[in-house]
């Protein structure tokens, strides 16, 4: 802690302070009281009435930092938004590839620079469009994958070597992946020019999203393959995007969030470590997901706090030398947990202002939810508006000239440190009771969620967390709105194609593959991706994949705690 | 005080999002219900099964994948192949306002909705035992 602030010292300070309690607030509280006893973010961390130099005083300088310097808590570069904004990528995913595929141009044309992309619910828990399980979700809630023939009519007419695919997938997350570098190879693309991020981030499936096929072992185990490859063929990818979003959404709080992912990350890289890998020969391609809450300074100090936490981490726990290995690397998303069907319109203000948060914690890349994502997924209406909202951010608002421009605030810094001291000591917390893994197992993280979410469902109830349109300023008229519409047609399309593939393979080779990957399975030395590439270049479906895994690992099934 | 309301809850499908259905499930519980939560990625043919060996007054099935008018509709023919149909199908989840109408005119007895307020949802279950009567 410095000696003295502005050439006062921390203890004169503090004595301004109460002396100023002791006179103007006190005098000023006798008129009118407070609106409550005490003040909490929306995460529960207590906040005072103003935060001062001598709050400020207790983060160490070095900690706080210059923007693209260790610990990186300003940002992980030195120019950020001076140089480029943010990457504005909206997430798109509905029916097939095709349907995809124009909906992606549609976004591009309105100026989007970067795609995300939805897959429907088959897709994502590994069953074929054709399989009993996938009865009514085919294409429904994202875009249908089945075989590298869907891949090459989601991604067509797109150069995988200007925009950036960012496929939001986990469990099967390897086997799109494969389908990318197959048809990426196809187009007679450079491998280490394509960039892009697949998710791909399990642990976090156990612990909130609950997408998961098989046991925690083999999943882990997969990541590390995905990332492993990557290190080696793909260099300009995020072979990951170890995720908060998700355990937000769940129900967490924010503080969790921010642990809860550090501690997956904290698996992973031990994982590659075991392989015999440097820190420094897979960091720099690990990439992060974090959502933006409503409380904006929190959030804020959030994004910060988990710069500095992951610097830290890379550089003292696992050595760490290269300042790309120590700069954490977002994406964001405005929470889709806080829309409303009533008065929808009010989506807009609300991811507005989650938006912001996001780009004064310094993004680098950005989804803005639709007004209607409260009754479907959204129409391209919602989506040109929630795109436009990133653009009046990025070009009207000035916040881009400045980086960091909330750097020295008392009040922010003082609640980065203290979301640094408590993530820590969350992650201290989970290490004294044996780790990620058996914690995921016992529940231990689902029950922190589900805790928040019931504490948050009663203090809505209670009006202690004002909804505007739910639990305040209600309206008893109903107004209507257009969703999107679900095309009746699109199971008997998607599997057509997927027949189609069936039919046209030759058998024997997918069967000879197949073999081949059970033997790589059972084998924890090898790879996964390099058979998997071959599959898929074969005419093996996702299915085909997952079903003869499931022969080796099994199935994961948790025991819910709630 | 007659016995507690028996409830059955579900997920339905291959959406993982059970923040609502557990939410919904303390609730009932600390309201003085029997409840048994059947955890994730049921099929309706599991959930019927498992509903009626409870003999729950209440089936409470969570969707928030859009499936509703693939699964409800099943689920009401399986109810009724049992000679099930008094039991009391609820919804709950994300879905638009026309597919509320629909599962309504199936005979799901309640949708409730995102943002519905936890003792709401005691009140109208209560309710709607109690106006099917013992049975």
């Amino acid at each position: 802690m410095p000696d003295t602030v502005h050439g006062l010292s921390v203890e004169e300070l503090r004595a301004q302070l109460r002396d100023w309690e002791e006179n103007e607030v006190a005098a000023f509280l006798e008129r009118q009281p407070e609106r409550k006893e005490q003040f909490f973010t929306q995460g529960d961390v207590p906040v005072k009435r103003v935060y001062t130099a001598a709050d400020a005083a207790e983060t160490p300088l070095e900690d706080i930092g210059l923007p693209g310097r260790y610990p990186y808590t300003r940002g992980p570069y030195p120019t950020m938004y001076r140089g480029r904004t943010w990457t504005m990528r909206q997430i798109a995913g509905f029916g097939t590839g095709e349907d995809t595929n124009r909906r992606f141009k549609y976004l591009i044309e309105h100026g989007q620079t970067g795609l995300s992309t939805d897959f429907d619910m088959p897709t994502l828990m590994g069953y074929d469009s054709d399989h009993p399980m996938s009865e009514g979700e085919v294409g429904r809630e994202g875009v249908a994958i089945d075989t590298l023939a869907d891949m090459e009519a989601l991604l067509a007419d797109i150069d995988l070597e200007k925009i950036s695919v960012s496929l939001t997938i986990n469990p099967t997350a390897w086997i799109l992946l494969a389908m990318y570098v197959a048809l990426a190879e196809k187009r007679g693309f450079d491998l280490d020019k394509i960039s892009g991020t697949v998710q791909a981030d399990i642990l976090k499936e156990y612990m909130a999203q609950k997408e998961y096929i098989y046991p925690i072992a083999p999943s882990v185990r997969i990541v590390r393959d995905i990332i492993a490859y990557a290190a080696q063929n793909l260099k300009r990818y995020n072979p990951i995007n170890i995720s908060g979003y998700h355990i937000s959404e769940a129900g967490a709080s924010p503080l969790h969030e921010a642990a809860f992912t550090l501690a997956n990350l904290i698996v992973y890289v031990e994982e590659l470590r075991k392989l015999g890998l440097h820190v420094d020969d897979f960091a720099p391609r690990l990439a992060f997901f974090f959502v933006s809450q409503a409380d904006l300074f929190e959030e804020v100090a959030k994004f910060r706090a988990l710069r500095r936490c992951y610097a830290k981490i890379m550089k003292e726990r696992f050595g760490a030398q290269r300042p790309e290995s120590m700069r954490l690397r977002f994406h964001c998303q405005t929470a889709a947990a806080t829309l409303t069907k009533p008065q929808y319109m009010v989506n807009v203000v609300r991811t507005a202002m989650q938006a912001l948060s996001a780009v004064l914690g310094g993004a680098q890349s950005l989804h803005t939810n639709g007004y209607d994502e409260a009754f479907a997924i959204p129409t391209e209406d919602a989506m040109r508006l929630a795109l436009r909202t990133q653009q009046v951010i990025a070009d009207e608002t000035n916040v881009t000239s400045v980086v960091d421009p909330l750097g020295g605030s008392y009040y922010v810094e003082s609640l980065t440190t203290e979301y640094e001291k408590r993530i820590f000591a969350i992650l201290e917390e989970i290490e004294e009771r044996g780790g990620t893994i058996r914690l995921i197992e016992e529940g231990w993280f689902q029950k922190h969620i589900a805790d928040f979410a019931y504490e948050t469902a009663l203090r809505k109830q209670s009006g202690e967390k004002p909804v505007i349109g739910v639990n305040r300023y209600r309206m008893e008229t109903r107004e209507q709105i257009e969703v999107h519409p679900y095309d009746p047609t699109t199971a008997e399309r998607q599997i057509a194609r997927t027949r189609r593939v069936r039919e046209e393979r030759d058998e024997a080779k997918v069967q000879a593959l197949l073999d081949r990957l059970v033997a790589v399975a059972q084998d924890e030395r090898e790879n996964i991706m390099p058979v998997t590439i071959e599959l898929v270049k074969n005419g093996a479906t996702m299915g085909d994949i997952v079903e003869k895994l499931k022969t080796v690992w099994g199935t994961y099934r948790e025991t819910p705690v709630f | 005080m007659g016995q507690p309301i028996r409830v059955l809850l579900a997920k339905v499908g291959l959406d993982g999002h059970d923040r609502g259905v557990k939410v919904v499930a303390r609730t009932l519980r600390d309201a003085g219900m029997d409840v048994v939560y059947t955890g994730l990625h049921r099929t309706p043919e599991e959930v019927v099964r498992a509903a009626v060996q409870e003999d729950v007054d209440i089936l409470g099935v969570s969707l928030l994948s859009g499936v509703q008018l693939t699964v409800f509709p099943k689920i009401m023919r399986l109810l009724a192949e049992q000679q099930a149909e008094d039991m009391i199908v609820v919804a709950g989840g994300v879905m638009p306002d026309e597919d509320v109408e629909a599962l309504k005119a199936l005979g799901v007895a309640e949708v409730m909705l995102q943002d519905t307020p936890p003792a709401a949802i005691v009140e109208r279950l209560t309710h709607l035992v109690e106006a099917r009567g013992a049975r």
